[in-house]
């Protein structure tokens, strides 16, 4: 199979797989906290109802930003199944939050405001992990290609372990899990409201729920690439992560943005820069 | 109808003795985890479908009900939980008290009971839900 035909397989496949994903997350959750949970499907359900809404949009900006939002993470999801060159997609998946940032500064909402401003703090959080992994990635395999990372056959894990516990860590906010008072988290509903999609309703809010199940499967490809040597083990460690972060979750309820920036900087600089370190010892 | 399977709630209190707020918020829970019938308490008007209103109106929170309901999408559905929502209960004769919900806005669905009880609210809910379908339905033929 052509690599085009699999960026292709993620544009259709990506928002199905990651609509389940999203269903099986909201049961899991409700599990664990004694309930019996929505249906499988109610993800859909949501997008649907969000689609047949009338229009609430504030100002002319902010739909065709949110579109911009949506296309750049499509574009980041199919170069990343594509082969391409993950530094460029690393840029463009920030690109994709600068835009969905933009939207929410445009509104006049206050909630708003600081929902946009918390997203920059994930961005802060997050850019460094994503860049030392890719140092650790490059070191290792010698390339920043993911279908060349999959074919030198070396078990990223075993040479990275820091950087992928990293890489777990950030994903907690990347996947909008947890602390509670993120820019969007699922259950932000007190704290910022809805934070940074306070302003948006309709169709902009169901491409902003588009957006995030495409971001989800790319992220889970991430992880995959960490166990690539072994595709069966792979998707068996993207969807146990997948689940480690429902637990995280579900067991740090009060876990506030403040503590996630600077632990986050904190990790990365001793367990990615400490596997950086170890691997020039290694003679990597 | 997909659109019935997903109701986003939002939950204002005019000025309820918070019994009927406490129930509201028993839906939530474990026991009757309203959450089965796809539904989110959003606490965001513009996510909202449903708004659900406990407590009589006085003159502070008329405007405060009125702008909520204007910041809502269409189509929406307003239910007024407890007696005081509805007619303004036992505070009705209150200097500052207006009344019931439906004294600054169009109420669909009215929830009785001092404190409604979570089955009644579940119950008012789902009759919200059939006039939601209804007023879709009004919306397509519209458009077309």
């Amino acid at each position: 199979m052509g690599t085009l035909t699999l960026a292709l397989l993620y544009v259709i496949l990506a928002p199905v797989l990651g609509g389940l994903l999203a269903g099986l997350d909201r049961i899991i959750s409700a599990r664990m906290q004694g309930r019996v949970g929505p249906p499988l499907f109610q993800p859909f359900y949501d997008v649907s109802k969000l689609f047949s809404k009338g229009r609430v949009e504030i100002n002319k900006l902010q739909a065709p930003l949110i579109f911009c939002h949506l296309v750049f993470m499509i574009f980041t999801g199919a170069l990343f199944f594509q082969g391409g060159d993950i530094l460029l997609i690393i840029f463009a998946l920030a690109a994709s939050s600068i835009f969905f940032i933009l939207a929410a500064f445009t509104a006049g909402s206050p909630y708003s405001f600081v929902g946009a401003e918390r997203e920059l703090v994930i961005l802060l959080a997050a850019e460094p992990v994503f860049l030392i992994v890719l140092a650790g990635v490059f070191k290792v395999a010698g390339t920043f290609g993911f279908y060349d990372v999959i074919r030198t056959g070396k078990p990223l894990i075993a040479f990275l372990p820091g950087m992928f516990f990293c890489l777990l860590y950030v994903l907690t906010m990347k996947f909008r899990k947890s602390p509670f008072d993120l820019s969007y988290s699922h259950h932000a509903h007190q704290e910022l409201v809805k934070g940074i999609t306070t302003d948006l309703g309709g169709r902009s809010l169901a491409m902003i729920e588009i957006s995030h199940w495409y971001e989800n499967i790319f992220l889970l490809g991430f992880v995959y690439l960490f166990f690539a040597f072994n595709p069966v083990l792979g998707i068996a460690a993207a969807l146990f992560t997948y689940f480690l972060e429902i637990l995280a979750d579900n067991t740090n309820a009060r876990a506030k943005w403040q503590f996630s920036l600077v632990s986050t900087w904190l990790i990365t600089l001793v367990f990615g820069g400490g596997n950086l370190i170890a691997l020039y010892f290694m003679g990597m | 109808m997909p659109i019935t399977k997903s109701p986003w709630i939002m939950h204002y209190d005019g000025s309820s003795c918070n019994g009927c707020d406490i129930e509201v918020l028993a839906c939530l829970t474990p026991l009757y985890d309203v959450e089965r019938f796809g539904v989110i308490n959003t606490g965001n008007p513009r996510h909202a479908d449903i708004l659900l209103i406990t407590g009589s109106i006085n003159t502070q929170n008329a405007p405060v009900v009125k702008n909520l309901y204007d910041q809502m999408a269409e189509p929406k559905v307003v239910i007024a939980v407890g007696i005081c929502a509805t007619s303004g209960g036992v505070f009705a004769d209150c200097y500052n008290v207006l009344g019931g919900t439906d004294k600054v806005i169009p109420v669909d669905v009215y929830v009785p009971g001092c404190a409604a009880r979570p089955e009644a609210i579940i119950d008012g809910v789902v009759k919200g839900l059939a006039v939601y379908a209804e007023k879709t339905a009004k919306a397509e033929v519209k458009a077309k």
